[in-house]
């Protein structure tokens, strides 16, 4: 690790240094510094991408606030708590898929919510965005590693099932998210390269077949029109090459806050949901875009780190596998908007407006923290 | 955990560090892969994304210049421009289209071709946001229920665009013509950068002559749009030239009198102001309101006008062609004379008829027995037949056509007005060319007065009454008075090109105008039961033109046969006699003779324009001198 100052004294001697008021509070500072930097720039870009509505910025922050409490109730938890669970979570988590394809309610043709009476409407796909690495780490950490043949079938298992409930919804971007998520619990638990290998030809094999038999008509177009954005200018083509122009016209430096043309006049659809970083592109130009994707980086640096001097292999692989699936939707988000990769309703991460997915995110860097945090005192 | 404590923990750990080693790699790879992407989109590419960028936001809109306004003599406005609404769509933000357009069809009366273009309109390629027109020039109501229900109709829009109007059409439409939308075949004609936000352009008349003086020069605005094309601010701009406002010679009163005095008759009147050429009337009854066909007129309201046996939409004064019968004989006075063909104190004896060999064609006298012994002036005072068949013969085709072509018939003679007809002044090459036979005596007998192959507007008419009014000085026929912009009337009129006539005698002139005031006073003048009473001198002269045929697809009736059989009346004259501020020339189709027709409508406009006229012109200057001092 090059970042010698950033990772500071407490983590790299845990057992040495006094239990400071950081320890106390399970909470990681760097972390937990970075995290807010990105949530205070994501809301002033919010602001511009809202078309100055203020509300719009209010009602995030509000969320982002939900959010940072319900990672600090998950830092307190111990990690063990989150293994001795993963199993009931995951059954109940399956349950409540299968609830959603029977009763769930939703719009625009996708059944994704659950509205229990007297609670909130949740999403239990969401849900599922932590309890299918936990619930896999949970499965592998149980067995030496790395994992034999049929061990790794098994955590295959525990994946695909809750992908294709998610995908039946339909929602193809959550159903990504997860799959990605249990994957990579599988690739850090120590997978074979041959193994991986004879992944990457399944996938290959089963992505036609996909096209033919799984995929909608709308999600095929999205796959359509990103390889020929042009075929259709004023339909799906639209959002492309709309958020392209407001990335490339912002240049070096950007056309300045609240300046971007793109985005004001209306051209940018969703400029402040999953379209937002061509707002930030467009404003803040090539320096922006360097400076997010920076911080990005030193997030997941710090989140790999954490997982990397973890006590036991269950927190290491559910920490390194959350770390990647954070990634992950950094590199879908930028990567369909700058017209990389097909539309998949991927949101930027902690940026885009939206309550559910910064939840669970923020979930997700509690476990982070609590796995930091939570340190037996035994020798290594 | 149950196998846990056997687990190689150490090893497991490094496993896992490599592989995250691994995942690093992975994601430097992948962050370097959308750095790569953004350098290539935002400074490689930059420039290509700066003009989509632009292009987007920035339209280059042109604007329409204001048409001129246009103005009779006594600035009152003939023609304006004022806003017109039509009702356009966003089909975008239309919910329900069907729904929609049925409630809209409610409100206001969609004709069947609006919906069909509407609708073709819906299916062709456009801009997203962009407004789809559905129905041009609504009126106040559907514009107050459209307001009223705006709240159920989502999409729905009210714009306005200037449109030509007429003010008094009827009595105008046949002198300033019209605008109308730029059809295809125009299009092709027309600058289409001048052009570019103009939709209407003048049809006929002096809209159509002056179209260059009125249109101006289109304008620009760039301006901000978003992506519904709303317009969000204005740029920059280049403000449109204004088409000049012009003053016609034309009087709307004496128009309005022309109308009054042909009301219920088919006919013409036209009025030239001498010693301008200006022409101060130009009425073709019956008229039509030429507004309908500024927005686009209905299918039905074009065929009532098309179909009309009145034949509203034919500009009589400058098109209708007629035999100037007897109206021709002050010409022919002047030709005679100065040709030498007859002196001014030339007799003749009038048995009634005229032979040009004994046991030939008689030619008949209008009168029953003759009129006796008769000199010149008596000839063209009682019109009498005998002395210019005598007289033509004498002439000639040739002498004839000569003087009668020094006049300007055969010929448009008129400096700006769209459409005037030729006429057909016979020569003996045109017969020859035409019925591919020589000219006979007998056709000089009958364009001695005024009849045969002869055919005049009352335009040629009036303009030739006013050259013998300027004793022989010609100022052609004219509509354009003044430009109120910088531009000289000079500048934008086409020259003159005719010389005056000069004669051997220039007094034979006098003769002539006192031999058509004895029309007008004399004892057996033929019109001088219209001229009885008049406190100035005028000159005329009557004449009446046969009606040979009727359309074979004209419906019969017997009523109306008998009476669109009968002669057209006809006159010419001026006045006063010594300093002519008026000529006219008048045409009542089927109206029987020009003394009892024709010639009190001429007094009508003669008394009006040198009595009434000037008396309120003498208030008016008085009121405006007294805004002035305000």
């Amino acid at each position: 690790m090059a970042d010698g100052n950033l990772f500071n004294q407490s983590a790299r001697h845990p057992l040495l240094g006094p239990r400071g008021i950081w320890s106390v509070l399970h909470i990681d500072p760097v972390l937990l510094l970075l995290l807010l930097a990105l949530i205070a720039g994501g809301l002033v870009v919010l602001y511009s991408g809202a078309d100055r509505n203020i509300a719009v910025v209010k009602a995030q922050g509000v969320r982002m606030g939900i959010a940072l409490v319900v990672m600090f109730v998950f830092a307190q938890l111990d990690p063990a708590v989150f293994r001795r669970w993963a199993p009931w979570l995951f059954a109940a988590g399956v349950g409540s898929l299968i609830a959603v394809i029977l009763v769930g309610v939703g719009a625009k043709g996708a059944q994704r919510w659950l509205a229990i009476p007297g609670l909130p409407r949740f999403q239990p796909s969401e849900l599922m965005k932590l309890v299918v690495p936990m619930m896999t780490a949970w499965y592998l950490s149980r067995h030496y590693l790395p994992p034999r043949l049929r061990h790794v079938a098994v955590a295959l298992l525990i994946v695909l099932v809750p992908m294709a409930m998610i995908i039946l919804q339909p929602d193809l971007g959550t159903s990504l998210l997860v799959g990605a998520a249990g994957i990579f619990v599988v690739f850090f638990a120590g997978m074979s390269w041959k193994l991986i290998g004879a992944f990457f030809a399944m996938v290959s094999v089963a992505a036609p077949l996909m096209w033919f038999f799984v995929m909608r008509d709308y999600q095929k177009q999205r796959v359509l029109t990103l390889l020929d954005p042009q075929s259709d200018p004023l339909g799906a083509g639209w959002n492309i090459i709309q958020s392209k122009t407001a990335i490339g016209s912002g240049g070096i430096d950007g056309k300045g806050w609240l300046q971007g043309t793109q985005s004001h006049l209306e051209f940018l659809p969703e400029s402040h949901t999953d379209f937002i970083v061509a707002v930030l592109a467009e404003e803040f130009g090539f320096v922006g875009m360097l400076t997010l994707l920076g911080l990005y980086l030193l997030i997941i640096l710090r989140c790999l780190y954490i997982a990397a001097i973890a006590q036991d292999s269950f927190s290491r692989l559910l920490a390194g596998a959350l770390t990647m699936t954070f990634f992950i939707y950094v590199f879908v988000n930028v990567g369909m908007v700058s017209g990389l990769l097909p539309v998949v309703g991927v949101p930027l991460p902690l940026v885009s407006y939206g309550g559910t997915s910064g939840v669970t995110l923020m979930a997700a860097f509690g476990v982070l923290m609590s796995v930091h945090t939570h340190r037996r005192m035994i020798s290594a | 955990m149950p196998w846990g404590e056997f687990k190689d923990i150490a090893a497991e750990r490094r496993l896992f560090q490599s592989r995250a080693m691994v995942m690093l790699l992975l994601v430097f790879v992948l962050l370097g892969v959308l750095i790569t992407r953004m350098y290539q989109l935002q400074v490689v590419e930059h420039d290509i994304y700066t003009t989509l960028s632009d292009k987007n936001r920035v339209q280059v809109q042109s604007v329409a210049p204001p048409r001129g306004l246009v103005y009779d003599r006594n600035d009152v406005l003939l023609a304006e421009n004022r806003p017109v609404f039509s009702v356009t769509l966003v089909p975008e933000r239309v919910g329900d289209m069907e729904q929609t357009l049925a409630k809209l069809q409610g409100m206001l009366s969609i004709s069947d071709e609006d919906m069909e273009r509407f609708r073709r309109r819906l299916l062709e390629p456009r801009r997203p946001f962009q407004e789809l027109p559905l129905r041009y020039d609504l009126n106040e109501q559907e514009i107050a229920r459209l307001a009223v229900h705006r709240h159920e109709l989502p999409g729905v829009e009210v714009s306005a665009e200037l449109v030509r109007y007429y003010p008094h059409s009827e009595l105008t439409a046949h002198a300033l013509g019209y605008v109308g939308r730029i059809n295809r075949q125009e299009l092709q004609q027309i600058d289409p950068i001048n052009y570019a936000g103009t939709n209407y352009i003048g049809k006929s008349g002096v809209e159509r002559f002056y179209e260059e003086l009125l249109h101006g020069r289109v304008g620009y605005q760039h301006v901000e749009t978003n992506a519904r094309g709303r317009t969000l601010r204005v740029l920059e701009r280049e403000n449109p030239v204004p088409g000049e406002d012009i003053q016609l010679h034309m009087d709307l009163r004496l128009q309005r009198l022309a109308h009054q005095l042909l009301d219920g008759r088919r006919g013409a009147i036209i009025a030239i102001e001498p010693s301008t050429g200006g022409i101060l009337a130009l009425a073709s009854v019956p008229g039509f309101d030429a507004n309908q066909f500024v927005t686009g007129i209905g299918v039905e309201a074009y065929r009532a006008l098309s179909e009309s046996p009145d034949k509203p939409l034919f500009n009589r004064a400058l098109r209708g062609q007629y035999p100037p019968g007897s109206t021709l004989k002050p010409m022919l006075a002047v030709a005679a004379l100065d040709s030498g063909a007859v002196t001014r104190d030339k007799t003749i004896w009038d048995p009634g008829y005229f032979q040009l060999n004994p046991n030939g064609r008689r030619w008949r006298d209008w009168k029953w027995g003759g009129h006796g012994w008769v000199d010149l002036k008596t000839a063209v005072a009682e019109s009498c037949d005998i002395y210019f068949y005598e007289a033509a013969v004498a002439m000639g085709v040739d002498t004839m056509h000569q003087y009668l072509a020094k006049f300007g018939f055969g010929e448009d003679a008129t400096l700006d007005v769209a459409g005037a007809l030729s006429g057909l002044l016979p020569s003996r090459d045109w017969k020859r060319a035409v019925h591919n036979e020589p000219w006979y005596p007998g056709d000089s007998v009958n364009l001695g007065i005024g009849q045969g192959f002869m055919l005049a507007t009352p335009l040629q008419l009036a303009t030739a009454t006013s050259v013998i009014a300027n004793r022989g000085n010609w100022s052609e026929p004219r509509l354009l008075k003044d430009i109120k912009g910088d531009l000289s009337v000079d500048e934008v009129l086409p020259s003159a090109t005719h010389q005056s006539i000069e004669l051997e005698n220039p007094d034979d002139w006098e003769f002539v105008v006192e031999s058509m005031a004895e029309v007008m006073h004399g004892s057996k003048g033929t019109a001088r039961g219209a001229a009885r009473g008049a406190p100035y001198r005028m000159a005329g002269k009557t004449g009446t033109a046969q009606v040979f045929s009727l359309d074979e697809d004209e419906e019969y009736d017997a009523e109306e046969i008998r009476e669109r059989l009968r002669d057209h009346a006809m006159f010419v004259g001026f006045a006063p006699v010594d300093d002519p501020q008026i000529a006219v020339a008048i045409i009542v189709e089927n109206g029987g003779s020009g003394s009892g027709t024709a010639a009190p409508v001429a007094r009508a406009l003669f008394d009006a324009w040198l009595l009434d006229f000037k008396k309120d012109d003498g208030a008016m200057v008085v009121g405006s001198s007294g805004e002035g001092s305000n």
